[in-house]
This record gives structure tokens, sequence and C-alpha cells, in this order.
């Protein structure tokens, strides 16, 4: 029962998780991208149908990291090479993702999803406990383990990490050293929408094998918060999902278990708890300064 | 090649002027493809979607009752985005306007007189200012990102409404279907001329608020403060305006306009609080004050190019059995389009191939 539970809370993270290191990486390279929840639902309708067409749940997760990747590629072009408002351009791929995968997705409501089969890793997944909880998962969770290790590692123990941290905390100094700001950016955008992607493909081929209008329910949002929770820490990132992940399955059971609370007023537990974090993080005014990237949000026209 | 851009030395005048239209003018064809790309004539479904609803006068009526919201919430939201307040919760004021507004009615329906309509309408203002107050508090005091807070708020503000009318709003006669009672004559907003169609006030609400916040940004001190803030707080701090105090007053005008949204869509069009009142007039409100280019008596017309939207897809829907889901797609493109077009505002776009960089780096 236990074990369950934590294997659902694990669900449940997973696509946070994802999305959340994606946009960390982006937001540390000075582009604050609000359009994760747009990446992310495109994400989830790509990989709904065509794992559904073809029968295989792989092809549909990489068709979804390809098309998330594509889908932030329309935002890095507006905002890097047109100089468009970060804020907006983002609220408007969220919008367009929104409107665009319902459109898709019609004619997939109510079929069966394609399940995304668990991965058991030789002898240790026989291990007591942890053997089902970590080494007998799909292939999704161990991917979203090890990019946060992987992006921690990058980030402060690689040049090219510093070289993309530099041009997040300072565009025209890292310009003036020659560094290719507008290039390292765009990088790190399609990385951000191949995590959204893929985190997408996460919820309808694992989470909720099943094609939903809208299905992401803020996640994305969510996510963009956890970016902020972390203070833009890889591995506090891995922390707040968990958190996260451990607050919505929660809910779900106290639902279940009928306390006597609403269930709409359980449901909107997550909600309000990212809400009540992000107020406990954002008033240590100095811990925030400190971390945050300090070109985060601002335009960068290369002067030649 | 590839492009690079130019600052020009001012803004353009001509291309503030045009963007809009250019915008316009590429999600047309933009739509079109995508028409085509669906296996519909393009021509005749873009007939159904921006001429049709204008051949009849019933569905002219229609046309206000969609626009209404839609420029109320954006004129409201043309305040906070001048002043560089990122509301994106307009969803969730529109709704706790509604519920706030709907008080009177639901749990007092006896309470009949003619008074109570204007109170309600005060109360849905109320009700969404207080709840725009609350993001824009979490701004000043603890330094919170309000387009997160604002935008968790409306999903909270839906989880609310859905439990009302399931739980103790929940009509007493009404088969246990999850709405309230309906609202009593004296709590329905009249229509301007019943003799043709359905418009309700809410159209002239929106006029109305058009043009006073219009006069209150290009007219007034308090809209010469709301856009030195906008463009640099710095300038602002220096000219002696708060920042903070900003921040509270577009939050409370933007909730409250969209408030008003709500109250007027409920006793106006719907009659009764419902799980869903609203197809996402909020969200589709940024984009109306986008395409308005923040101006109040642009949004007037954005609002009503973009309720078009609304109504020309249903009719496509009826007649061309075109899916209404394409309506928000066809949206979120517009303002992909706005926004790149309002590139040319501040900038000359040049294709620059790779040997003439040496070249234009000389000039």
């Amino acid at each position: 029962m236990f074990e369950a539970i934590l294997l659902t809370v694990s669900m449940a993270a997973t696509p946070l998780l994802l999305a959340a290191i994606g946009e960390l990486v982006v937001e540390r390279s000075g582009v604050l991208n609000l359009g994760v929840e747009g990446m992310m639902i495109m994400g989830a309708v790509t990989g709904f149908g065509v794992a559904l067409t073809t029968g295989n749940p792989f092809l549909g997760a990489l068709a979804a990291i390809i098309v998330g990747a594509l889908f932030s590629l329309l935002f890095a072009f507006l905002t890097l090479t047109l100089v468009t408002n970060q804020v907006a351009t983002g609220l408007a791929l969220t919008l367009l993702g929104l409107g665009l995968s319902g459109m898709i997705g019609e004619s997939f409501v109510g079929q069966p999803g394609v399940r995304l089969q668990r991965l058991d890793v030789p002898f240790l997944s026989e291990l007591p406990i942890v053997g089902r909880l970590i080494f007998s998962q799909d292939l999704i969770f161990y991917v979203s383990v090890f990019l946060t290790v992987a992006v921690a590692w990058f980030l402060f123990y690689t040049k090219a990490g510093l070289t993309l941290r530099s041009v997040g905390d300072n565009h025209a100094s890292a310009h003036a050293l020659g560094i290719k700001v507008i290039r390292i950016r765009y990088m790190a955008v399609l990385f951000g929408g191949a995590c959204a992607g893929l985190a997408g493909a996460h919820l309808s081929l694992v989470y909720v094998p099943q094609w939903v209008e809208n299905m992401t329910a803020g996640r994305g949002w969510i996510a963009l918060a956890l970016v902020v929770f972390a203070s833009w820490r890889p591995l506090r990132v891995l922390a707040g999902a968990y958190l996260f992940g451990a607050v919505s399955i929660g809910q779900l059971h106290a639902q279940a278990l009928g306390i006597g609370i609403p269930s709409q007023l359980l449901s909107a537990l997550p909600y309000i708890a990212t809400i009540v974090v992000l107020v406990l993080i954002s008033r240590n005014r100095r811990l925030t300064m400190v971390n945050t990237p300090a070109s985060l949000g601002r335009p960068f026209v290369p002067d030649r | 090649m590839r492009l690079e851009l130019v600052k020009r030395p001012q803004q353009s005048t001509l291309f503030s002027a045009l963007s809009p239209f250019i915008a316009f003018g590429l999600t047309i064809v933009a739509g079109a493809t995508l028409f085509a790309a669906l296996g519909k004539d393009p021509v005749e479904t873009l007939y159904y979607y921006f001429i049709d609803p204008l051949t009849e006068t019933w569905s002219l009526h229609e046309l206000a009752i969609k626009a209404a919201p839609l420029i109320l919430i954006a004129v409201g939201l043309s305040v906070c985005f001048l002043s560089s307040n990122w509301n994106i919760g307009a969803e969730g004021q529109f709704i706790m306007g509604a519920i706030a507004g709907s008080i009177l009615p639901v749990l007092f329906p006896d309470f009949q007189f003619w008074f109570v309509l204007p109170l309600m309408l005060i109360m849905g203002m109320a009700g969404g200012a207080a709840y725009a107050f609350i993001p824009a508090l979490l701004k000043v005091r603890f330094n919170t990102n309000e387009i997160l807070s604002s935008l968790m708020l409306v999903y909270v503000a839906q989880l609310f409404l859905d439990w009302l009318v399931r739980g103790p709003w929940r009509n007493p006669e009404g088969f246990n279907f999850p709405e309230t009672r309906n609202f009593h004559e004296y709590a329905i907003l009249p229509e301007i001329w019943s003799a043709s169609g359905r418009a309700h006030w809410g159209f002239v609400f929106a006029i109305v608020a058009a043009l006073v916040l219009w006069f209150m940004l290009s007219k007034t001190i308090k809209g010469f403060e709301v856009k030195v803030i906008g463009q640099s707080p710095r300038a602002g701090r220096f000219a002696g305006f708060s920042a903070g105090r900003m921040v509270v007053f577009a939050f409370l005008v933007s909730g409250a306009m969209a408030g008003l949204a709500g109250i007027s869509e409920v006793s106006g069009a719907i009659g009764q609080l419902r799980p869903t009142i609203s197809p996402g007039y909020g969200f589709t409100a940024i984009i109306v004050a986008f395409l308005g280019r923040l101006n109040p008596l642009g949004i007037v017309a954005a609002g009503l190019i973009l309720a078009l939207t609304y109504l020309g897809g249903e009719a496509a829907q009826i007649s061309v059995g075109l899916s209404d889901k394409v309506v928000r797609a066809f949206q979120g493109s517009i303002l992909f389009f706005v926004l790149a077009c309002d590139t040319l505002i501040h900038y000359r776009i040049r294709m620059v191939r790779p040997a003439q960089k040496a070249e234009v780096a000389n000039v």
C-alpha cells in the first residue's frame, strides 16, 4: 500500500520534474518562457496520437520531444530574433498550444491509449522496496532523474554550463566576450521545449494513458513555479517536484477516503500550495536576488 | 541569409497604426491555409467566420453579447499590462465577480426590489477586485511573482464555483442539476433593444468602461503614471510615483472590470450560475488587449473581432462542418502575429547575407 502510494507520487512528480528542469535551463540562459503549459499539452497530444496510430509508445514519446522542441522554436524565433516581449509571447504559446491540441486531439477523445511499459533493471528491480520504486519504472522516469543530475553537472561543472549561466546573468558582457548569446539561448529554449514535450507525453502515455482536452491542467505553470521555488537549482527542483507530486496524490487519496472535505476544495490544494510555497520563497528577497539570473526576461539585441 | 534588426531612432508611427492590420491580414492567410489543410474551402469558411455573423440582426446582438466581457476584461488588463503588471488571472476574477454578484438572487431570492441589480453589479465588481487584490498584495508585500499567483487562482476559482453550484448553492427545485436557482426578474440585466435581439446592457458597460479608461490613460496624470512606471520603473521612482501602489491600483481596476464582466454575463446572458460560465473569456481577453495595442479604443475594435471568431466558429461548424475546436487555435495564432508585427514599430528588419556582413558592420 505504502509502496503503491510512493509509486503514484513519482508518477505525478515526473512530468513536473521534466518540464521544470527544461525550463530551468531556459531561465538560466536568461529567457523566460511562459509557454511550458502549451508545449506540454502539444507533447501530450502528439505522444498520444503517434502511439495510437503506430502502436508504439516509444515512437510517441520521441515524436512528443520533437514537437515540443519545434513548438518552442516558434517562441525562440519571436523573442530572440524578433525581440518580442517574452511574457506576452510565452502566454501566446500557451494559448496556441491549448487551442491547437484541442483541435488535433478531437478524434482521440475516448480512445483507449497505449501505455508505456515498465522497464525492469535486471537484478536491481528485485531488491525489496527500492527495487519496485526506483528500478522498475517507465523509461521517462529514468530519463527525468538522469536529466536532473546531468543538468546539475552541466551547469555547475562544465565550461559550456558556465557560458550558459554567464549569458543568463549578463548578456551584454557575454556578448562582448564573443559568446554567441542568441545561439546559446536558441539551444536552451529548444532543450526546454523538448523536455516539456516529453513531460506531456508522460501524462498521456503513463500517468493517464488517455487524451483529455486541457489534460495538463496547469502542470506547466506549476513547473514554472517549481523553478522559482528551487531558486534555479536542479536538485532542489527534484525535491520540489516530488513534494508537489505528494501533495497532488495526497489530496486524491483524501478524496477517495471521503474525509468530509468537498472534493473540489481538495483538488484546489496543489494550486494553493503553489501560491503558498511561492510566497514563502520569494519573501526572502536576498535568496531570490542571489539566484535569479540577472538578465531573466530582458530583451537582447546585439550591437554590431 | 539571416534576419537582422536595426533599431529605429523613433517609434514608427506608420507601423504603430498598421501593425494590427498586418497581423490580422496574416492571421487570415494562416487561417485560410489551416482551413484548406483541414479539407474545407478556405474562402467559404472565411465567409462563415467573418461575414455571415454580420448579416443578420439577431447575430449582431450575439456579437455584442460575446464582445461585452472581452472588451470589459481587456480594457482593465490594458491598465495592468501598460504598467508592467502581468495579471493573467482575469478568468478567475471574472468567476469570482459572478459569484459575489450572485449572492443576492441566489441566497435571498425573496428580496426583490429595483435596487437589487445595481447592488449585484457593485458586488460583482467588488468580488473581482478583491480576488485580484490577492496577487497584488502578495507581489507588493512578499515580492511574489504575480503571473504565477494570479494564474493559480484561476483554477481555485473554477473549483470553488463548481463546489458552490453542486453543493450549497444548488437549486433546491432543480432536479439535482448542478446549477443555482434562476435569477428573479429584478436580478436580470435588461436587454438594450429587446425587439430585435437579446444583447444586454453589458455591452453598454463595456463601451463606457473603454471610454473612461481611454480618458484616464491618455488625458490624466494617473494615466501618465501608469505608462511611466510601465516603461521605466526607475524614472517613475524619480517622479515620485509609488510602484507598489500602482500594482494595487492596476490589479484592482482590472479585477473590478473582470468582475463586472462576470456578473453581467451571468445576469444578462445566462440567468443563473453553472459549473462553467465562461468559454475562456479571461484568456481570450489577453489576446484582445494586445490586438488593441493596449489602447482602450483599439480594444473595442479588437473585442468585436475576437467575438466574431466565437460566432464564426459556431457558424462554420453548422454550415461547413468545421470543428469548433479550431476557434481557439485560430485565436491563439492571432496573438503571435500581433506580437511579431509589433517588432516593426521599434525595428527595421533587414536580410543579411553572410558575405555582406563586413560591409554592414562598417555602416
